[in-house]
């Protein structure tokens, strides 16, 4: 086996990686989250804040409410037709690399409003990396959820690359 | 009662305290009431589209007034028919809760009023065309919105009455609907002379989903589930209230032990309602510690509530004539190490603050409102007890046993953030005294009424035997039949009198709700509380008021 110079003065104290993985853990590790809380599952999001299911064993409990400083978005709740282009806009206002959970059966299909005011689910407006269900989702489903995303962000060159090639049409989108 | 009045009034009485009055009359009748009898306190407006009625009515229209008098003791419902292009007279200027609830009335039906401050949409957006709860608008037909109102139209007015001609010296900030301290999905829009908020305006229905529609299109059943997301913090006591409206109309009563049962379950969720808004309340105020000891006990009452009812949220447990199944063998124990929770992160909680000088600052002789105007607003629970106003639904209209009870109700002085805040402490004192007396006397036996055209049949009969499955399948069918006729009943839910007026055809499914939720007169009084005040006091304001959109905005 060939030892390379960095390791004979180095030891074990040195990891040689790609920059895009180096970053890439780093992120996974701390995720930055903008609750878009509106009803019900926003409660149950409260108790994945709290003590019991404790979201910060993941990193990512810096709760952020301004979308300029978070590059997780949480849409939990019923978003109405009033509400979407306020949802879009923050959505808009958010950076890359940018993910989207969509938590409890309102936010993912409109749920058992199917009605006149509330939108059949918010990937009408914008695009979303993953559906949790649940009405209200149980705090251990936010959790998987959350662990998805960091599965995805963990490789994210691939699924970003294939993400940005389908173009996302909503029905504000002019 | 009417014909008392010095002004002639053409009406006719139906019931005890139901009338009939003509439209051009109304608004004389209401000011009577309330000049001469009394009737100070606001309770609903509702409207009714009278189109698919089984029953022709002589116009299509009705507009029905619920009012209660200074005692709260008598409740008086007005009704006048109309047609779409009659003009109501805005009661607006006598009470100052009706002027959302106009608002409402002209956004889901189309019905105008003369002399109304502001009359615009309040529920649905500004690009809405035409009117949802009317019957030949269909229930999926949604609207894009493309645009948030700038809510200027209502401002300048404001600020014009303040004595600002321009505004090039105030800055205008919204705080929501999407802001860590608007509480779900509030919007106030405030114009601000450095942090002085000289003028708010407040824009609500960001979370309407349709309660109301849904309901007309749904049987009485399935409509618990929806009354789970109205006030989502306490779905229990909206089950509870929903369930005793119908069984009121139904004219059945539960058996004794299902009606502690309610009790207990519905005092445990009061208690659950109360730690959220409290937890959050002190949040805003910076308290964080306060949260996570307010908080905790909390999961230990879901945990609770999921082993009884198979949900932590949204438990749908109640049923019309009764509840889906008997408290589980070793209930009491978990109950007990829940109440113990309760308790201790209650006194933790309130070691913090009882004597901090900076809690006391910050929520004492905030956000004022005076017991009188409360009262017209139509204020109720905590928030009105926290003027110092006695009353409280399980005392003055006792149900389920309250009456025999030992409570007491919690009153606050100067109606400030920190009489409500200190009245939902003792609420939760009182509420783990109820339940520690409903355990001890609960009766064994039956929990449900027993009567086959109302609860679904024992699972064992539906899978052996014929008359089983034909119950089950006519109930759910066809819904439990609730015999016509409009009724009008209430409990009182965390926020205050919950209230549901319902006009059946008598089918299986209701023609018509109308929720009269707490908080939507809590809401309404916002902009006029937090005028002159700090911007940081009316974060206080907001969640002191404990405001639930879904309950709100329904």
């Amino acid at each position: 086996m060939a030892v390379t110079t960095e390791e004979v003065i180095f030891g074990d104290s040195v990891i040689t990686t790609k920059l895009d993985s180096a970053i890439a853990w780093a992120r996974e590790s701390s995720m930055w989250p903008y609750i878009f809380g509106t009803a019900c599952c926003a409660i149950e999001f409260m108790s994945v804040a709290s003590s019991k299911f404790d979201i910060s064993r993941f990193g990512a409990e810096v709760v952020r409410f301004s979308p300029r400083q978070a590059d997780l978005l949480i849409i939990a709740g019923t978003v109405s037709y009033k509400q979407a282009p306020i949802l879009k806009r923050i959505y808009e206002q958010m950076t890359e690399p940018k993910w989207v959970m969509s938590a409890g059966a309102c936010a993912c299909s409109g749920g058992f409003y199917d009605n006149y005011t509330t939108l059949q689910g918010i990937d009408e407006i914008i695009p979303v990396d993953v559906y949790i269900a649940g009405c209200p989702p149980r705090p251990e489903a936010f959790l998987e959820g959350l662990m998805q995303i960091q599965k995805l962000q963990a490789k994210p060159t691939k699924y970003l690359k294939k993400r940005s090639k389908q173009e996302f049409k909503g029905k504000l989108d002019a | 009662m009417l014909s008392e009045c010095d002004k002639k009034i053409e009406f006719s009485k139906t019931e005890n305290n139901r009338y009939i009055v003509k439209l051009k009359d109304m608004k004389n009748a209401i000011k009577f009431l309330k000049r001469e009898k009394n009737y100070n306190f606001f309770v609903d407006i509702a409207a009714i589209d009278y189109l698919d009625f089984k029953e022709h009515k002589e116009k299509r229209f009705a507009i029905i007034y619920l009012l209660k008098d200074d005692k709260f003791d008598n409740l008086i419902i007005l009704k006048a028919y109309l047609d779409e292009d009659e003009i109501i007279d805005s009661i607006s200027d006598i009470y100052k809760g009706a002027n959302w609830c106009e608002r409402e009335v002209w956004d889901q039906y189309g019905l105008k009023f003369k002399d109304h401050p502001n009359l615009k949409r309040i529920l649905n957006h500004k690009e809405f065309i035409g009117h949802p709860l009317r019957k030949d608008y269909p229930i999926t037909k949604g609207q894009l919105c493309t645009k948030t109102d700038d809510l200027m139209d209502e401002m300048t007015p404001r600020l014009k009455a303040k004595g600002y001609e321009n505004h090039d010296d105030l800055m205008f900030l919204n705080l929501g609907p999407a802001h860590p301290a608007s509480h779900g999905t509030i919007r106030t829009f405030v114009a601000l002379d450095g942090e002085n908020i000289q003028s708010a305006v407040s824009e609500i229905g960001y979370l309407h989903r349709g309660f109301e529609k849904s309901c007309e299109n749904h049987t009485y059943n399935q409509i618990i589930p929806y009354t789970d997301r109205l006030n989502y913090c306490s779905a229990i006591l909206n089950n509870i209230a929903f369930a005793h409206t119908v069984e009121g109309m139904l004219g059945v009563e539960l058996p004794q032990r299902g009606q502690f049962i309610r009790v207990i379950i519905g005092e445990l969720s009061r208690i659950i309602d109360h730690l959220v808004c409290l937890a959050a309340n002190l949040v805003d105020m910076g308290a964080l510690t306060n949260y996570w000891y307010l908080y905790n006990p909390r999961e230990t009452a879901y945990h609770l509530l999921s082993k009884l009812t198979g949900a932590r949220l949204t438990n749908s447990y109640m049923r019309i004539g009764g509840m889906t199944h008997d408290l589980y063998d070793g209930f009491e124990d978990d109950l007990k190490e829940c109440i113990k929770d309760v308790q201790k992160g209650m006194d933790d909680s309130l070691s913090l603050i009882e004597h901090n000088r900076i809690f006391q600052d910050r929520a004492q002789n905030i956000g004022i409102i005076t017991a009188e105007d409360a009262i017209n607003r139509g204020w109720s629970g905590p928030n009105l007890r926290a003027c110092g106003v006695n009353y409280d639904v399980r005392v003055n209209h006792p149900y389920y046993f309250y009456d025999t009870f030992d409570f007491d109700v919690a009153l606050g002085s100067t109606g400030d953030v920190y009489d409500r805040m200190m009245v939902r402490f003792e609420e939760i004192r009182q509420s783990i005294k109820i339940i520690h007396q409903a355990m001890k006397v609960l009766p064994k036996g039956k929990y449900n009424i027993d009567d086959h055209s109302i609860i679904f049949p024992a699972k064992k009969n539906v899978y052996s035997n014929i008359e089983g499955l034909m119950n089950q399948f006519k109930l759910v069918t066809e819904g439990v039949k609730v015999p016509s006729g409009e009724y009008y009943s209430s409990i009182e839910a965390a926020n205050g009198e919950l209230g549901f007026y319902i006009a059946s055809d008598g089918s299986g499914t209701p023609y018509r709700v109308k929720v009269r939720p707490p908080c939507f007169y809590a809401m309404a009084a916002l902009p006029d509380m937090i005028e002159g005040e700090m911007i940081a006091d009316a974060v206080l304001d907001l969640g002191s008021l404990n405001i639930i959109a879904g309950e709100l905005d329904r």
